[in-house]
């Protein structure tokens, strides 16, 4: 069957002054309908990067240099601005960290709703409002109407955080693409935004794309997980088994450096260094500088993305 | 119990209350209420009632959520903000009603690590003017090769290259920033420190090297850590005891391995609930219904019986004292009564 | 130890001088800036006359049309004014009037509005609400009101001959004290922000004084907006001496700036000898446009968020 999204080999570069900085190097994933994949990676690893693409919502110098992106069987990579806006919010919807940048603060909660489906549907302001308030008790909202009257500065950051997950299910999309959506949040919020999120996607059937530094929350919520590392992927697997048994020597670190990993007191696993910046990325692999495995053929050649003999894709010579 | 030995406490927190007016000016105070013109203070009332002590060479960790006067409660000790009432102790000397000039000598022992690594370092000053300045200012009789030396010696402790001392803070990555920050919290080798958040605004990789620095120094510095915190991984993995807040009042204290196997408080155990953990062997989460209340408004009784499960009459009329148990404090009725 | 670059070095490889020397408009402009700066302060050097020497001129010479003119004399090239004098001389000193007073009044106006602006943010209160009350009244006062006020009175009080003594002193002191509110503003708006910040907070942590934060903390990171507005306040500046001189509030004629030169070439304009005031005012334009474009060039570079409409 054919996938819902199909990201194949996708590139992204940023023409800058002096070079061309390539923030996106052959990136390739899937996401089944219905299926949840975490992408998860420090900052600048280009996860937020990958996701933007995705809505080609890249603004200059950057531009998507190669690769495609299948979703529903059209390449979103090749259509034009008018195109991809009728998918934009329609069969793809994407939560941000900070829902005030979906949320206008000037309109009222009932005006951008029904504004929302009315853009893509041809139907009454009333039934619009129908499904808007149908929405947000899906989201859990004590008194929904009340709500659609409110304006977002009047909500508290989870309320509006539910008000922005609202929005995106009004035109019943295929795929969610949520950009740390809970990171602005405290942990019993995040708990329970998450929480909605997964029940959400398991209901509608919906594809969830979760854009996240934090490793914890993706092994809750998502099958899949591809771990990012300077504009590449490097690790890809069930989310378990990554979780489990990391292979790639940097998902090994990130996952060894978490206090939850080792015992009370002790000092932590530290992955020495820093992520490279796209203006000099070292020879070869990128994170050889970092490695502990690194051998000569990592300081000279890059590792593709391959299948090992564990059946995960990993990005390194050293794995087996 | 940490909480009994005979030891003397390096701080004592005394019934710290900090309230912020925010009532602007004297226009914006006027309100017309029942038939008559009535100037009304707005006062956030960020920290209520809080009182602790930490001991030599602990670490206590204070958590809680956003707004809920951690950090507020870190800045009063450390006099950024002078408390609305109550008193902070330190070696048995009370040093919250110090003019500056008295304040002095506890300023050396006393030191901050702040959250965000981009705003707590001056842009405009390099990374020797920095460190040099606290040195020179509390003892001025030392050489000028005496103040670089010491300098340079706690730029090395810290990992830094002592090379880099001319280059100004936005030549660094986040991570070297907070070792800058460190630095300029150890160059006067204090021995308490109030850390604030000092690894939330840095990534994963990064968060376990300044970790494993703040514990290294803690061990070779025999420091005292107030470590305010939102993360309780983190927290679980450093602290000696943890005190939990919410909404400006202290909700329970204890030693962290019974706060992680055996919180009493139903707020420290929704908190705890909520923690993603990693593998997804996952508990079910306590749902808190509703939101957050203003610091403005606080709720009459207990602060959280909004939000609580077990809540009854007497939790919304009267608030629970923090009560001393058998392995640390709790303030909440239910426990009191044992209908927990 | 070796210090790890050189001031100059960094300089050399920032990206202000990067973007300054890409910038063809800047840096034209700064040239031009450059030009007239070193002409007019080096009026002395540079004019082959003294305008303030009745020996050196003759009235017989007056109104001599320019050079290139027919009838023009090699040794006038720009003509002579009503009172013969060389214009190219008359117009160097002229412009130094200007630029003293301009760069003098700006100088008075960053004191007092830095120092004011830093109290009132840094202290906030009673005192910040004072203060700023005081800058609102200032403002509401228009600059040539208040200019138009303090020379007239000096004018009647000294006598015109005392006056021409004190006219420069006199100008900067009626423009800088006119327009100080507009750095306290700008001042105060940044420390408001900038007291905010972890690094005060952890200066305060160590001890410092207050006025030690101030003005070693804090104030050199407010500067950027000073140094922006700077630049608008000089242009500024010379054009309220300039408007000040037009209206003959401001220098003599016998110690011309480019405003009193236009005044007094303008009532010259009818009987045809217009360079009188054409040249000195095209001088005028050119100094006041070339330090505007500076101005948003800087503010464009230090600001890029800024949009750029």
């Amino acid at each position: 069957m054919q996938p819902l999204l199909e990201v194949k080999n996708l590139c992204v570069e940023f023409a800058m002054r002096s070079q061309v900085l390539r923030a996106l190097r052959d990136v390739s994933f899937t996401i089944g309908k219905g299926e949840r994949l975490g992408l998860v990676g420090e900052s600048g690893a280009g996860k937020t990067l990958t996701g933007f693409s995705i809505l080609n919502l890249i603004s200059k110098p950057g531009y998507i240099s190669g690769g495609s992106i299948l979703f529903e069987g059209r390449d979103l990579a090749e259509l034009t601005i008018e195109q991809i806006r009728d998918i934009r919010g329609n069969r793809i919807s994407m939560i941000f960290q900070d829902p005030m940048m979906t949320l206008n603060p000037v309109l009222t909660i009932r005006t951008q709703m029904v504004e929302t489906i009315k853009a893509h549907q041809k139907i009454s302001d009333k039934e619009a409002e129908k499904i808007a308030l149908d929405k947000l008790q899906r989201v859990y909202i004590p008194s929904p109407e009340k709500r659609l009257d409110q304006y977002p500065h009047e909500l508290s950051g989870g309320m509006r955080q539910r008000i922005v997950i609202a929005i995106s299910l009004l035109t019943n999309p295929g795929l969610i693409i949520a950009d740390e959506p809970t990171t602005a949040l405290d942990v019993t919020i995040q708990a329970e935004i998450m929480d909605l999120l997964l029940e959400l996607c398991r209901d509608e059937d919906m594809g969830l794309l979760l854009i996240t530094h934090d490793l914890a929350v993706v092994s809750e919520v998502t099958q899949k997980i591809a771990v990012m590392y300077a504009g590449r992927i490097v690790e890809m697997g069930p989310t378990r088994d990554v979780v489990d048994h990391p292979e790639h020597p940097y998902t090994r670190g990130l996952i060894a450096a978490l206090p939850q990993s080792c015992d009370q007191g002790q000092r932590l696993l530290q992955i020495p260094g820093i992520m490279p910046s796209l203006a000099n990325l070292p020879s070869g692999c990128s994170f050889h500088p970092r490695c502990e495995l690194c051998q000569d053929i990592c300081k000279r050649e890059v590792p593709v993305l391959e299948t090992k003999a564990s059946g995960r894709h990993v990005a390194c010579f050293m794995v087996k | 119990m940490a909480e009994q030995t005979n030891d003397t406490p390096l701080l004592q927190v005394r019934n710290v209350t900090k309230h912020f007016d925010i009532s602007g000016g004297l226009l914006d105070q006027l309100k017309w209420k029942e038939g008559k013109m009535r100037r009304v203070r707005t006062l956030v009332k960020a920290v209520n009632g809080v009182t602790f002590r930490i001991l030599p060479g602990e670490t206590l960790s204070v958590v809680g959520e956003s707004g809920c006067g951690k950090s507020t409660l870190g800045r009063a000790i450390m006099r950024i903000h002078r408390p609305t009432s109550g008193e902070v102790i330190y070696r048995g000397k009370r040093v919250d009603n110090l003019s500056s000039h008295d304040m002095k000598p506890y300023r050396r022992k006393m030191q901050m690590v702040f959250q965000d690594p981009y705003a707590s370092l001056n842009p405009r000053m390099t990374v020797r003017q920095i460190l040099e300045e606290p040195v020179r200012f509390h003892n001025p009789g030392m050489s000028r090769d005496e103040v670089k030396e010491h300098v340079l010696h706690t730029l090395k402790q810290v990992g830094l290259d002592p090379d880099w001392n001319n280059q100004f803070p936005h030549e660094f990555s986040g991570g070297q920033r907070q070792r800058i920050s460190i630095a300029r919290a150890l160059v006067l080798d204090p021995e308490f420190i109030v850390a604030d958040e000092p690894i939330a605004a840095l990534d994963v990789s990064i968060q376990a090297q300044i970790l494993n620095l703040l514990m290294d120094m803690q061990q070779k510095r025999d420091l005292t850590y107030l470590f305010i915190s939102h993360d309780l991984s983190v927290v679980e993995h450093i602290s000696t005891r943890v005190a939990v807040m919410y909404l400006g009042h202290l909700c329970e204290v204890a030693p962290v391995k019974e706060i992680f196997n055996n919180p009493k408080h139903p707020y420290t155990q929704a908190l705890l609930s909520a923690i993603p953990r990693l593998g997804g062997k996952k508990k079910s989460h306590i749902r808190l219904g509703g939101d957050v209340p203003t610091p403005i408004n606080l709720p009459s009784g207990c602060v959280f019986h909004g939000r609580c499960r077990f809540a009854d009459e007497r939790c919304r009329q009267e608030m629970p004292p923090i009560v001393e148990h058998a392995t640390g404090r709790v303030a909440c009725h239910a426990v009191e009564e044992e209908r927990i | 130890m070796q210090p790890t670059r050189s001031r100059w070095r960094r300089f050399r490889e920032s990206f202000f001088l990067h973007d300054f020397l890409h910038d063809r408009l800047a840096l034209t402009s700064f040239i031009v800036l450059v030009i007239l700066l070193v002409l007019g302060l080096g009026a002395p050097f540079f004019a082959p006359s003294n305008p303030y020497d009745p020996s050196t001129y003759d009235l017989l010479n007056a109104e001599q049309p320019p050079a290139f003119m027919e009838n023009g004399q090699a040794q006038f090239p720009l003509g002579t004014d009503a009172q013969g004098r060389d214009m190219y001389s008359t117009m160097l000193y002229g412009m130094r009037v200007s630029l003293i007073i301009g760069f003098g009044a700006v100088l008075m106006q960053a004191f007092i509005g830095i120092v004011v602006g830093l109290i009132s943010g840094y202290f906030g209160g009673r005192l910040d609400s004072a203060l700023m009350r005081l800058a609102d009244v200032q403002l509401s006062f228009s600059t040539y009101m208040v200019a138009i006020f303090i020379s007239a009175i000096f004018q009647a009080a000294f006598g015109v001959a005392m006056y021409e003594k004190i006219a420069i002193p006199l100008l900067i002191l009626v423009i800088g004290f006119a327009e100080w509110p507009q750095y306290a503003r700008t001042v105060r708006a940044s420390v408001l922000a900038e007291k905010k910040k972890e690094y005060v907070e952890a200066a305060r942590v160590i001890g410092l004084s207050k006025r030690r934060i101030m003005f070693r903390h804090i104030l050199p990171n407010t500067l950027s907006p000073v140094f922006v507005i700077s630049t608008i306040q000089v242009a500024n500046a010379i054009m309220s001496e300039a408007a000040l001189s037009f209206v003959g509030l401001g220098m003599p004629v016998t110690m011309p700036s480019l405003g009193s030169l236009i005044n007094v070439g303008f009532e010259y304009i009818f009987s045809g000898s217009w360079w009188i005031t054409l040249f000195p005012g095209i001088v005028l334009v050119v100094l006041v446009l070339v330090i505007n474009l500076l101005g948003d060039w800087l503010r464009d570079y230090l600001n890029p968020k800024l949009y750029k409409g």
